[in-house]
């Protein structure tokens, strides 16, 4: 009897200890998120002001702005988005909805799984021996917003996909059933039931778009540049390019120190919004459709 | 009309279908026809010339051999099987030591010539330099460095892309580094991962739940630069304090920062796996007693081991592409490192810190894209393994 009791008694603890021991990691988890931010955030918010997000950089990158940096990040989502939106949803559309299922779709799936596993910086040894040297596009937003685009296809594959393979085929048989075709059910009932999800993979890969680094080094950022880019073949900065090279190199690190934090707050402000943005189309969209 | 509009628009949809896998192709194609002519390149610096005294019985000398002699470690020929006669070392700007400028001519017209008298003059004599001066009536003769080896490459422990007359691409350092800083990545990652994971999908409530997702998603996106440049100005001062070292730019810093970079990848993949083991099974255990603990350890834990796997597998790729924030954190120098507490350099570090600077087609930028190629290979491979796992758990 005795013994059945100590045995239970030394299951609870050590139930008490595991649960413990994984709350507490967790907690952990929470705190270097919390740490990291809030360090950025701390040292960065001085930084930021009006001036700061719309001047260019001066006297060799120690005082002045980061504006230039701004626009370049939002030419290479845009540049990115023109080609890599559409050709994921339709990609995303052709496997949930036309696929042979079996051998094609299998294979379509995994090859896509690969290309989400390749490093980013050999997405820039291949966009620089391919769009800048093969294609000729040279070092310029062209060869770097495709270089992005090709980066975030697959998360927009598969959250298309997804979204898609989540609607019920009754809705597909009762649309063809009132004598829809194929592609007119795809645009006016699957399409827009499954657009939330869509949309909310759309502007998560912006998020990636925007903080990639390695794909961008040789295909389209440049150190520092005197005016803004005024076609789609020449160079751009981009934020995370400026604060890598303000962080590591350059006459006065020192000096440069409080332009980099700004630089990683604006970065994570961007990231965080597009995170709150994609919560908040989830919701209303989830609340629309009830 | 509208018929052929809408097969029109379905093989549109067709072809995107298939944008993946031709990218897939591209990249393979690009990186190897970026590579593949490393192993075919000569030795020796395109435009240069090795030369040597016409009775020097020595033909043919390595790249290591070569670095040995014009960094002045090897002073004798013996050591090559040759007469036992010091080495003289020249190089091109070596010449005033020799010849005043009157014996070079006004507009170094003579250089060539007295290139060619100094090699025959000087028994012991290896000379470095351009080939057009090298040409006819030239004395010396010329050193057969060979072509750049797979052995030399695979097995080499000197990564000197730049050196003269002969760079070495010795990839050991760089793969080593590679492993090292992710197999501690991972060590450091894996007990937050499962703990995490087991967390959520086990005793956290479904508020709880709704905290942590969030904050596992903001960690996967934040940007690898902003990881690095934390790790730069936080991890490294803190990791030179604690173990009291010289510079804090080591291998564990990059593997703190990767870690904290590869825990979303496996805490989503293994919560999720450990989510869908049936409820019935976790029934089953509660009612004969068992507590949740056990439960989770006994049941859950053997019942979604292959997601779990996965997730580590999956984490581990992640650690060894990152590029940007190893970079910055590392050190990156090239040697192998015997501990973890000293800079090292890992194969996308070096892609991204050296391909901005060489030549298109020289052997350094093949050398490079043949580090892309290993990269790909391994992350094509281990995607490859994650996709068996998850088949085979599919079937059983």
């Amino acid at each position: 009897m005795d013994d059945t009791i100590q045995y239970e008694l030394k299951k609870n603890l050590t139930q008490k200890v595991a649960f413990g021991a994984v709350t507490l990691f967790s907690v952990a988890i929470v705190g270097i998120l919390v740490v990291i931010l809030s360090f950025i955030i701390i040292k960065g918010v001085g930084v930021i002001n009006w001036e700061f997000l719309s001047t260019a950089p001066t006297d060799g990158m120690t005082k002045g702005g980061i504006f230039p940096a701004i626009v370049g990040t939002f030419y290479l989502i845009l540049g990115s988005a023109l080609f890599a939106f559409p050709v994921g949803i339709m990609s995303g559309i052709y496997m949930n909805e036309y696929a042979p299922k079996g051998f094609v779709l299998r294979f379509i799936r995994t090859m896509t799984n690969n290309l989400s596993g390749i490093p980013s910086i050999v997405f820039g040894l291949f966009g620089m021996a391919f769009f800048v040297k093969q294609l000729n596009f040279g070092t310029s937003i062209v060869a770097g917003s495709l270089t992005l685009g090709l980066l975030c296809l697959p998360l927009i594959i598969r959250t298309t996909e997804e979204a898609l393979k989540a609607i019920p085929d009754s809705y597909r048989e009762g649309s063809r059933a009132l004598g829809a075709t194929k592609l007119q059910t795809l645009f006016r009932v699957i399409l827009p039931m499954g657009m939330p999800n869509i949309v909310t993979g759309l502007i998560l890969s912006v998020g990636r778009v925007s903080g990639e680094t390695a794909p961008i080094l040789f295909t389209c950022a440049a150190f520092f540049l005197p005016q803004l880019p005024t076609g789609i073949f020449d160079q751009v900065m981009a934020l995370p390019y400026h604060l890598y090279v303000i962080a590591t190199s350059g006459g006065d690190l020192e000096a440069q120190r409080p332009i980099a934090y700004g630089t990683a707050l604006v970065l994570i402000i961007l990231v965080l919004l597009i995170n709150l943005l994609a919560t908040v189309v989830r919701r209303y969209f989830a609340k629309k459709l009830k | 009309m509208r018929n052929r509009a809408e097969k029109l628009v379905e093989s549109l949809f067709t072809i995107s279908g298939f944008v993946t896998s031709i990218v897939i192709v591209l990249v393979v194609v690009f990186l190897f026809s970026g590579g593949v002519h490393l192993f075919r390149s000569p030795s020796i610096e395109h435009g240069y010339v090795v030369a040597v005294n016409a009775d020097n019985p020595i033909d043919r000398l390595s790249p290591a051999e070569l670095k040995s002699i014009f960094d002045y470690e090897q002073t004798n020929w013996q050591q090559f099987g040759g007469a036992d006669e010091e080495i003289l070392v020249f190089r091109l700007n070596d010449i005033t030591n020799y010849f005043s400028e009157e014996d070079l001519g006004e507009n170094f017209e003579f250089v060539s010539e007295r290139i060619s008298q100094l090699i025959s003059e000087n028994q012991g004599i290896i000379a470095f330099i351009p080939q057009e001066y090298a040409g006819e009536n030239f004395s010396g003769k010329e050193i057969d460095g060979g072509t750049i080896s797979l052995s030399e490459v695979f097995g080499g422990k000197e990564w000197l892309p730049t050196a003269t007359p002969a760079p070495l691409f010795g990839l050991l350092p760089l793969i080593t580094g590679t492993l090292w800083v992710s197999f501690f990545a991972i060590l450091i990652a894996l007990p937050f991962g499962l703990s995490v994971s087991i967390f959520m999908s086990e005793v956290a409530s479904e508020r709880v739940r709704g905290i942590l997702k969030p904050v596992i998603e903001l960690l996967s996106g934040i940007p690898s630069v902003v990881y690095g440049f934390f790790g730069l100005v936080v991890v490294v001062p803190l990791v030179q304090q604690i173990f009291n070292l010289d510079v804090g730019e080591t291998g564990l810093t990059g593997s703190l920062i990767l870690a904290i970079m590869a825990l979303p990848t496996i805490i989503t993949v293994s919560e999720d796996a450990m989510r869908n083991c049936p409820r019935a099974m976790r029934e089953a255990s509660l009612s004969l007693g068992a507590n949740r603990w056990q439960t989770t350890y006994k049941v859950v834990i053997p019942y979604s081991i292959s997601g779990i796997t996965s997730g580590v597998v999956l984490g581990i790729g992640r650690a060894m592409g990152e590029t940007m924030a190893v970079l910055m954190v590392t050190g990156n120098s090239a040697v192998i490192p015997h501990t973890i507490l000293q800079p090292l350099r890992t194969i996308p570090a070096t892609i991204a810190a050296e391909l901005g600077e060489v030549s298109s087609g020289s052997p350094h930028y093949q050398a490079l894209f043949v580090l892309g190629i290993i990269l790909f290979v391994i992350t094509f491979a281990i995607n490859m393994c994650v996709a068996s796992i998850s088949a085979k758990h599919k079937n059983s």
